[in-house]
Parts: C-alpha cells; sequence; structure tokens
C-alpha cells in the first residue's frame, strides 16, 4: 500500500501539470480544454521526434545517463518539446478559440471546439506514429531501488518528482514576481479590470497558453517517460485532469498542484481494491462528489 | 447495378441511422442548449439492451465462449423499446447529479459516464461478453426475403423508424412544452425568472432525447449484427454525430437529418483517400479522414455556427 | 479648457438603448457629479466613456483626441482612469499588488507615486501583504481608487464611490476625493447620494431614462427647488 502512495504521488505530480495549465487556462480564458490531454501527448511525441530522428541526425550521442532510462538527447528535447507544444497551444488560440472569442461564443461553442482540436491533434499523432504503444528506449530495464516499508522506486521517477516539483516552483516565481505573473493572476482574478488598467488581455491569454502548453508537454513526456506512449493517453488522462482541476478550484495554481496529487494517489491506491482499467472511473466519481458537494473544489471559489 | 443499389441502400441505412440518432441529440443541444458530451454511452447502451433482449441465453457448447447476464429472445420490436426505456432510465439516473450543473461542467460529466459504460461493458464479462461483444444479433423479418435482399427491408424499417421520430418530436417541440425548452436554451436566467422548474424540463429532455439515443444505437445493432464495447469509444463513436448536427443545423430537426447524411455522405466520399496513400500508410487513412472531419467541425463553428438549416441564434448578452 | 466632452451619446446593451443622445462635458480640474434615478443611464455613460461599451451614435473627446472608438486599455494610456461601482479590486492579489497593476502601462519608476497613494490613503500602509478580498467596503475602494490613480491620470471616472458605505467612510472617501481633485485631476462622479455629490461639484448633470435634464453649477442644482424635490429625497 504505501507503494501504491508513493507511486501515486508520482503519477499524481505528472497529471499535476496538466492540471496547473488546465485551470490556467480555464480561469483566464474561461475554456474548457478539452484538448489539454492531447497537448500532453503532443509533447511527448515532439520529445519522440526529437529523441529518435532529429537528434541523431546531427549527432548526439545516445548512451543513458547515470541510473536514468534517458540520455543527453532527452535532456536537450524537454526544453525544446515544451516550446513546440507552447507553440502549438498559441497556435490553436490564434486561429481558433480567439476567432471564438471575437465573435463573443458561448462557453459550450468554445468547449465543443476544443473538442474539435483534440481530435485534430490525436489524429495527426496517430497518422505520423500509428496506434501502437512507444518506448522512448524500448526494452531498457529499469533498475529500482529499494526503500523501506517495501517500497521500489525507479531513479527515474524520483527525477520525474523533482522535475515536476522545480517547474512548479519556477511557475510560482514567475507568478508572484514578475510583472507578467502578477498581470496574469490579476487577469484571472478579473479580466475587466485587468483591461480598465491598461492590461492587453489578449497579450496574457497567450502568454497563458504558451505556459499552460509547456507545463502540458512536460508532463506528456514524463508520462512517457515513467509509462509509455500511445495516441490516446491524451485522451486517458483527460478525466484525471478535469478531476483535478475541478478538486483543486478552477483558476487556483496550487489547488491544481494538491489536486493533482489527491487524484494520483486515490487512483493508485483504488487498484488494491477494484480493478486497475476502472481508474479513470475513481478519478471521474471523485469528480462527481465535489462538483455535487462543494462544487468550487477544496480551495473555495473564485471572487 | 445491383452491386451500386445494394451500395447505396448500405449507405442510406448508416445515414438513417444517424439521423435517427441526432435526431435525439438535437432535443438536448439544438432545443435545450445541454451539451451532452457522453452520446455513446448511450448508443452503446441502446445497442447493447437491444441485442441482449432478442439474443437467446447461450446454451450448449456455445455458452462456454458467450457470456450474457440475460437473453429473452423476444421480437425486435421489444428490443427497440427496451432500448429506449434503458437509456431513459440511465439519463434519469445521470441527470439527477449533472443537470444542475453548469453547461461546460455537463460536458465533463458526460464524458466521464460514457468512459465509464464503456468500461463497465468491456471489463464485466458476465454482463454482455466484455470485449468480445455480441454477435448473431436477429433481424427482424430476416425471413422474409434472401439475405442478399434483406437490406431492402432493413431500409424500410429504418425510414420507418426515423419518420415516425421525427413526426414525434416535431409535435413535442411545437407544444408548449418545446417552447419552454426552447427559452431555457437561449435565455436561461429569464426561463428560471419565469417561474417554470428547469430542472424538470431539462430532465425531460434529456431523457427523451437519450431514448431517441438508444433506438439509434438498437437498429445499428441488428444492421451490423454483431457489437463489441470499440464501436462505441466517445472518439468515434460521439465526435461524427456532433458534426453531424453542427452541419446540418442545430435547433432544427430536418437540419438533424440533413446533416446526418450530408456528414456521412463526405465520409464515404473520403474513402478514396486510402487509395492514394503509399502502401505502408494505408492503415492510416481512417485517421486521415478523421482528420478532415475534425478540420471540417473547425470550420462550421467558425463561419457557420448555424449550420445548413439552423436558425440564428439570438444570444441576449445582458443575462450573461 | 474642456479635457472630456462626450456628444449626442446614444450606446447601450444588445439591443436595448440606454443613453439617447446624452451631452455632458468636463472642465479641466474641476469635478463633474453625474445624478439622477436608477436606470438613468448613469454608469452606461461612464462605461461608454472609457471604451467598455462602444457608442451606437456620438463621439467622445479628450483633450483634442476622439476616443470614441477606443478599447478599455489604449484609453487607459491616453491619461483617463476609471472606478467600476463593484468587482473593483484584485481580490487575490494584495494591496501592493493591486497598486503595482494600476501601474502596469508605466514605463518608469514609479515608487514615488506609490508613496503618494499610500500617503493619501494611510489606512493601506500596515496591509500592504493582505489580500484586496479580505479588506473591508470602505478599504476595498480606497484600493479601487489608489489603483487608478498610480497613472496620474488626467481624468477620473468614478462610479458611485459610496455605494454600500457607512457614513463615516462616506465622508471618509468623499473628502479624499476632493483631496484628489486639488492635485489636478479632472473628475467625473457618478452618485445616488445626490446631495453629498453636488456638494463637491463644480458642475453637475441631472440624467434621467437615459437623457439629459438639467446641468449647472454644483451648487446652484443644489438650491434648486426641483432638483432637491426629484433628486435629493434619499
Amino acid at each position: 500500500m504505501a507503494e501504491l502512495f508513493v507511486y501515486g504521488i508520482i503519477y499524481g505530480g505528472i497529471i499535476s501539470l496538466g492540471a496547473i495549465g488546465l485551470t490556467l487556462s480555464y480561469g483566464i480564458v474561461r475554456l474548457a480544454n478539452f484538448a489539454h490531454g492531447d497537448l500532453m501527448a503532443t509533447g511527448a511525441y515532439v520529445a519522440l521526434f526529437m529523441v529518435t530522428a532529429v537528434l541523431s541526425w546531427i549527432g548526439i550521442p545516445d548512451y543513458t545517463l547515470g541510473p536514468f532510462s534517458f540520455g543527453w538527447r532527452m535532456v536537450i528535447a524537454f526544453p525544446v518539446a515544451m516550446a513546440a507544444v507552447a507553440f502549438v497551444a498559441i497556435l490553436f488560440d490564434q486561429i481558433l478559440y480567439r476567432k471564438l472569442r471575437m465573435k463573443d461564443s458561448g462557453p459550450v461553442i468554445m468547449a465543443m471546439s476544443s473538442l474539435g482540436a483534440a481530435f485534430i491533434l490525436r489524429m495527426i499523432l496517430l497518422i505520423l506514429w500509428g496506434a501502437d504503444s512507444l518506448f522512448y528506449r524500448p526494452g531498457f530495464m529499469r533498475q529500482a531501488i529499494d526503500f523501506p516499508l517495501q517500497i521500489t522506486i525507479m531513479p527515474d521517477e524520483i527525477l520525474i518528482l523533482a522535475v515536476v516539483f522545480v517547474l512548479i516552483f519556477l511557475l510560482h516565481l514567475f507568478l508572484e514576481k514578475t510583472k507578467m505573473g502578477k498581470a496574469m493572476r490579476a487577469t484571472s482574478d478579473n479580466q475587466q479590470l485587468a483591461l480598465i488598467s491598461g492590461i492587453n488581455t489578449e497579450h496574457i491569454i497567450m502568454w497563458t497558453w504558451g505556459i499552460a502548453g509547456a507545463l502540458a508537454g512536460a508532463g506528456g513526456i514524463l508520462y512517457g517517460i515513467d509509462v509509455q506512449l500511445n495516441p490516446y493517453m491524451g485522451w486517458d488522462l483527460l478525466l484525471p485532469l478535469f478531476a483535478a482541476t475541478i478538486l483543486g478550484t478552477i483558476g487556483n495554481i496550487y489547488g491544481a498542484l494538491v489536486g493533482g496529487l489527491i487524484i494520483g494517489v486515490v487512483q493508485q491506491m483504488s487498484t488494491a481494491f477494484i480493478t486497475p482499467t476502472y481508474k479513470p472511473a475513481v478519478a471521474f466519481i471523485i469528480m462527481i462528489i465535489i462538483l455535487l458537494f462543494r462544487p468550487k473544489g477544496i480551495f473555495g471559489g473564485k471572487n | 447495378m445491383g452491386g451500386l443499389l445494394a451500395y447505396l441502400v448500405s449507405l442510406v441505412i448508416m445515414a438513417g441511422i444517424f439521423a435517427v440518432f441526432c435526431l435525439g441529440l438535437n432535443i438536448q443541444w439544438g432545443y435545450t442548449g445541454l451539451f451532452n458530451i457522453g452520446i455513446a454511452g448511450f448508443f452503446c447502451i441502446g445497442a447493447y439492451t437491444s441485442a441482449l433482449i432478442t439474443l437467446p441465453m447461450p446454451t450448449g457448447v456455445y455458452a462456454q465462449y458467450v457470456q450474457q447476464v440475460f437473453g429473452l429472445h423476444l421480437p425486435f420490436i421489444f428490443g427497440l423499446l427496451g432500448a429506449a426505456v434503458a437509456c431513459g432510465i440511465v439519463a434519469f439516473l445521470i441527470g439527477i447529479p449533472t443537470l444542475k450543473l453548469q453547461e461546460d461542467y455537463l460536458a465533463i460529466a458526460t464524458l466521464g459516464i460514457a468512459e465509464t459504460i464503456r468500461l463497465i461493458f468491456n471489463n464485466e464479462q458476465f454482463l454482455a461478453n466484455g470485449p468480445q461483444g455480441l454477435m448473431g444479433l436477429p433481424q427482424p423479418l430476416q425471413n422474409l426475403v434472401s439475405p442478399m435482399n434483406y437490406n431492402y427491408i432493413y431500409l424500410v424499417i429504418v425510414v420507418i423508424t426515423m419518420a415516425v421520430v421525427y413526426f414525434l418530436i416535431e409535435r413535442a417541440i411545437r407544444s408548449p412544452w418545446g417552447r419552454v425548452l426552447r427559452g431555457i436554451r437561449d435565455d436561461t436566467l429569464s426561463a428560471a425568472m419565469s417561474g417554470k422548474n428547469i430542472f424538470h424540463f431539462k430532465m425531460q429532455s434529456l431523457v427523451f432525447g437519450c431514448m431517441v439515443m438508444g433506438v439509434a444505437g438498437a437498429l445499428y445493432a441488428h444492421y451490423t449484427k454483431s457489437i463489441s464495447p470499440d464501436v462505441f469509444t466517445p472518439l468515434y463513436g460521439t465526435f461524427i454525430m456532433w458534426v453531424m448536427l453542427m452541419a446540418g443545423g442545430s435547433g432544427n430537426n430536418k437540419g438533424a437529418i440533413l446533416g446526418a447524411f450530408v456528414i456521412w455522405g463526405i465520409w464515404i466520399g473520403t474513402s478514396f483517400i486510402g487509395n492514394l496513400l503509399p502502401p505502408l500508410l494505408q492503415s492510416r487513412a481512417p485517421y486521415f479522414r478523421f482528420l478532415l472531419i475534425g478540420i471540417l467541425l473547425e470550420v462550421i463553428l467558425i463561419y457557420r455556427p448555424r449550420g445548413l438549416l439552423g436558425e440564428e441564434k439570438r444570444i441576449s448578452r445582458m443575462s450573461d | 479648457m474642456i479635457i472630456l466632452k462626450a456628444g449626442n451619446i446614444t450606446a447601450g446593451y444588445g439591443e436595448i438603448d440606454i443613453l439617447h443622445g446624452v451631452h455632458i462635458e468636463v472642465e479641466s480640474g474641476k469635478i463633474v457629479a453625474i445624478i439622477g434615478p436608477n436606470g438613468a443611464g448613469k454608469s452606461t455613460f461612464l462605461k461608454t466613456a472609457f471604451g467598455i461599451l462602444k457608442p451606437r451614435e456620438g463621439t467622445i473627446m479628450l483633450k483634442d483626441e476622439d476616443i470614441t472608438e477606443l478599447q478599455p486599455d489604449k484609453v487607459a494610456r491616453k491619461g483617463m482612469s476609471y472606478v467600476p461601482q463593484v468587482q473593483n479590486v484584485f481580490p487575490t492579489l494584495t494591496i501592493q499588488e493591486n497598486l503595482e497593476m494600476g501601474a502596469f502601462i508605466r514605463d518608469d519608476d514609479y515608487s514615488k507615486r506609490l508613496e503618494e497613494i499610500y500617503e493619501l490613503f494611510p489606512v493601506l500602509k500596515g496591509r500592504k501583504k493582505h489580500k484586496a478580498g479580505h479588506l473591508s467596503g470602505g478599504q476595498r475602494q480606497m484600493v479601487a481608487m489608489g489603483r487608478a490613480l498610480m497613472v496620474d491620470p488626467t481624468v477620473l471616472l468614478l462610479d458611485e464611490p459610496s455605494a454600500g458605505m457607512a457614513p463615516i467612510i462616506v465622508a471618509d472617501i468623499f473628502e479624499k476625493i476632493t483631496e484628489i481633485n486639488e492635485t489636478g485631476v479632472s473628475m467625473i462622479i457618478v452618485e445616488q447620494n445626490a446631495r453629498d455629490a453636488l456638494k463637491m461639484a463644480h458642475h453637475g448633470y441631472v440624467l434621467a431614462m437615459g437623457k439629459n435634464v438639467l446641468d449647472g453649477a454644483g451648487d446652484a442644482l443644489l438650491a434648486n427647488e426641483e432638483v432637491g424635490r426629484l433628486y435629493l429625497g434619499g
């Protein structure tokens, strides 16, 4: 059980990265982004492309670093893929959501178009890579480290947790200390007042998508390292993502972190009692319970 | 000529089945403004219920390979009705917690439900044979003609069902009940203030819409004679219906039917893409075709959200 | 010199017009009060002046520039600031951060201005790190005004600054408004509290049913019997 808990934290950390992006975009753009899971998948696949193709073309060597399952290629591919997904997220906003915003479309039309965007992204992945599951390093035997309480953890997973917390910490610094970060928080609080104060909210929205996309991409890659890559992974992550976001209160970054960890832990620990395939249903049930009894999430409501 | 005619007949049958489905979806989305992404779940329940009602329990050797929770071996019409009733009940149960939520939360919740339904059918072998699904579904009136010509009969059945559903819905929509629904869609705030019990109307809309979807699911099951959980993924099983409705015109029953035929026609029309691709990629042809459908939806949403026949939506910004 | 001139303004929400051909002018350095019954269109006027609503007809001139078509964030850069009646602070941001957002469009070092604002509203000084959402009504109003003042605006629009406040706070706020005006900021104040507004104002406009009814010097309107009967009762 303890091991399930620990693994739940790790998986939950990955969910958090996605949930933070989702809560940011929901809070600022007022869009329930059904394509967010697929943004994570896109990050994973861009990294795959870099690691297996691009970086080998330019001759970066492929040996693994230390106890981890990846090497220098992944270290380079990671930020590049994050930037790529940031770009994709901004692109979708500019050619799709922005146009609908300008026409004053309601939240349902926006959500529907994000459903379409999810579909489009997934089809592109399927076209380029097919439907089989892939791995960054097929056939790699990952060593586990033994901990007390019969817990075994892979070095990869420790690093994943570290990366998650570093990224979240960087985001925290950005939001708390920089002018743009504060402007984003302000826009999330009260978009009209931000506009009145002279903040160019369209500009803020672009930044929001960029950050949400980058974090989603990171989460996708980490998931790919830990588990596998599959074109449907985005869709499978969507329910836990929404559950985490709603649990942690829409618009609340730290809530998304906490929500992600909770969902991760509960999902993993539920496998001790019910078949693992029902894990998404577990996230879903948590979400329904929250929506029924405390719809504004753990951290109260937005004002 | 016979071959072409048979091909056209099968096209029209599928389009007709989708048309029935879209009519149900139209009640929820077009007339009431409910964004139900979980429609695949009802397609699934309708199909499976009808299957289980019309199939006999497996016996003998067969029983070693196929598990069913029940098998009533009743005629087709009971299958259809059973599908409608089952979907209505499930819709009611689902509506209780979710209809109070705001629109985009409703979407997320319905998505979760559809996924859960699919997971259940996939996992619980005892229900309906798990991932292998059920085969050999009986077809109504199949003894009347030779198997080669059977589709003509089924075509008539589908068209009749479509016509009946269409007329029923048209009658309902023109009634005071229908007007309240449209009031809710256009301006929930004023509708609430006028004293109508919004929740009840939404629930009725949800239940009736899902019952119609269940009927479509049953029609599908008996046409293809076999079903499995894979058919009803929210991916494929849901998305194309939304495109159909948005293309034809939400809020308009003729639009729902037209959209089904047009989009299905486009879908069939793109099947040549497979031939354009190099052999290595041919297995990926469906993804290209789905990609086109996805892009088509976005184009519709941006440039013509009311679809071909839909009404101009007058949105009252004051209520926002 | 007329610093703000709104002429023939017809504007509203959706298909419904609230304002019909309204004229309002502000002389540089003066306070203009807009009073009138509920629904007269007073708040709607401010929103239109600031670009939140687009008028169907009419023009808005700031100094000599036509700002009718400008979006609010652009209007803010022209030297006009606006304090809405409700939701006028960023609740999860601290007082300090709210003020910093007020200075968003400034490229220069605004620390001196920040000091001035804290001097103007001393009660905020000891609470710089408090979240604005946790403040009392009066304190929030001060944050709202402080935020708008961070850019050294030439014109300040205030929408019902005393709404929902206890009388002591109201007096406090009106005192601050006069103080601000004495530093040279021209102002338009929309107020339900017509009496107090007219006392401070150099000039006043009475709006009813979206139209100009009357205007004149502040004390003249105060003394006017009809105004007193119709609008100063409350």
